[in-house]
């Protein structure tokens, strides 16, 4: 009997090292192969590379031959920060109105504004050129900025609503009764308190904006081209080199927010 | 209702959404089979180790999408890290075709979407009460039967968690469809923006959205009430 149990044992530690350890590579590989190949001399995209240099970052950076990726990336950066800017204060405020309770209005709205996470944003996305058009509205910045907020508002509403639970309804009734108004409660209590959680919705949000697809596909026109769909072209078309030395820039600047982040508000605890 | 009528008349059509649809099953499979193992070795690593594992584990969410299509267009390629790996090891004689098919699509998708379904899960997992464990290896189960019978019923309601986002996502995943897959596979996004964007037909873009939408939202509901059904089965 015990012999028998110990073989399973065995047979146990083994498959789930071998499953594991295949989901460990599928997850690290990438992002090293990307960084390598970021470094590459060649034209083409062989792997392992046969020579490293800087050819591809020094091609990035050339304002001249690289101007589109670089109104792509501003353009990026923009539609990004403008749409976490909004989404903060639209999704802290729907927070604050749906947290806790147990309504069905505030359920459904709980559903609606959580639906972007599991829907095909794709057909927002339709939908809003399709909206814009009617209006007889050009593609614009302020367009893209709008149909960013509607998909990221989920993911600060999330952190922020997780947070709000944390918050001592006693603490809301003692500021109260000491006299104070409901605003200067909001400001003085209730903000500290959930401040990480809307922080840290910010970022995921800023993060999701950055690297939108479904929205900026159609959103995206010549004057409002944004950095996922200028590489996303660039791979579709020609398999432009450059892409590797974008994607080793993005990944540095992403590894380097997260740092500052996790330093600000814990970021990694609050993901998970 | 007659751009549905002219959805449902061609067989192309059906093909395009079971083809979607089939392709997010097989992702969401192999994203579990590889998945559940990794969260159980998250519970069993040391304490010490989990930041580090943990870590590894978002680390695709914190690397844009195109990057992370990009990266397995450079592994699965022509030139690429496994066609190098087995030409040099001398399995295979001519390299494999590996890019524009539906077997890379996948696994390229299986890593791309991995956080998805470990969060969830890990946070079903780290709730479990460890001596439930021990009290099935004290009954003399083994370690099989106690995954089987134990560790994994409880940690359904994170599965099925996992499986809806993973299964949302890689039916949209737009980028990693049209780069990874290729031209000659068409699937849903592919086709509601080739419609809409080079056709200009909108009245049918919006009819094949809705219809992804609805079978979406269909898959979604599905997981979302068995998900209720073992929540309540794990609490008892």
């Amino acid at each position: 009997m015990a012999r028998r149990s110990s073989g399973g044992d065995i047979s146990y530690r083994l498959v789930l090292g071998l499953l594991s350890g295949i989901a460990l590579l599928i997850l690290i590989t990438p992002v090293i192969v990307v960084l390598i190949t970021s470094f590459t001399d060649s034209r083409s995209l062989r792997f392992p590379p046969p020579a490293l240099s800087l050819r591809w970052y020094r091609s990035l950076f050339d304002p001249i031959q690289s101007a589109q990726i670089h109104t792509a990336a501003w353009n990026s950066v923009v539609v990004a920060f403008c749409s976490t800017t909004v989404a903060v204060v639209l999704g802290t405020a729907a927070a604050l109105a749906i947290a806790g309770r147990r309504t069905w209005w505030a359920q459904a709205l709980d559903a609606v504004f959580m639906s972007p996470l599991v829907l095909p944003t794709l057909a927002f996305g339709l939908a809003a050129l399709m909206f814009f058009s009617t209006l007889g509205l050009p593609l614009s910045v302020p367009l893209m900025i709008v149909g960013h907020v509607a998909v990221i508002v989920p993911f600060i509403l999330r952190t922020t609503i997780a947070s709000l639970s944390q918050l001592d309804s006693g603490l809301l009734d003692t500021s109260a009764s000491l006299g104070a108004g409901a605003f200067y409660t909001f400001r003085r209590v209730t903000l500290p308190v959930i401040r990480p959680g809307i922080l840290a919705g910010a970022f995921i949000a800023f993060m999701a904006s950055l690297d939108n697809v479904s929205v900026s596909l159609f959103l995206a026109g010549p004057e409002t081209d944004v950095l996922p769909i200028r590489m996303w072209s660039m791979l579709e078309s020609t398999l432009d080199v450059r892409t590797a030395a974008v994607s080793g820039v993005l990944i540095f600047s992403t590894a380097l927010l997260v740092v500052i982040m996790d330093r600000v508000v814990g970021l990694t605890r609050r993901i998970s | 209702m007659v751009q549905y009528a002219k959805f449902a008349g061609d067989a192309f059509n059906w093909s395009v959404l079971g083809q979607t649809l089939l392709l997010g099953v097989k992702t969401v499979a192999l994203t579990a089979c590889i998945g559940v193992p990794l969260g159980l070795l998250f519970m069993e690593a040391p304490r010490r180790l989990q930041p580090i594992l943990l870590f590894v584990i978002v680390l695709p969410l914190l690397t844009s999408v195109v990057v992370r299509t990009f990266a397995w267009i450079v592994i699965l390629g022509r030139e690429g890290l496994i066609n190098y790996a087995l030409l040099n090891l001398g399995l295979v004689a001519a390299p494999l075709r590996l890019l524009h098919t539906e077997l890379g699509l996948v696994v390229a998708l299986s890593q791309i979407e991995m956080p998805l379904m470990l969060l969830p899960l890990i946070s079903v997992m780290s709730r479990l009460d460890p001596n439930l464990k021990d009290a099935s290896a004290a009954l003399g189960a083994g370690r099989w039967r106690t995954l089987f019978r134990v560790t994994l019923p409880l940690s359904l309601p994170g599965l099925l968690a996992g499986c809806l986002l993973v299964f949302a996502s890689s039916v949209t995943a737009f980028v990693s469809q049209t780069i990874i897959g290729g031209g000659r596979m068409v699937l849903m996004p592919f086709y509601i923006w080739q419609q809409a964007t080079t056709l200009f037909n909108w009245p049918f873009a919006a009819t094949i959205s809705m219809i992804l939408l609805v079978s979406v939202l269909a898959v979604v509901t599905t997981l979302n009430a068995l998900g209720r059904r073992s929540r309540a089965l794990a609490n008892g």
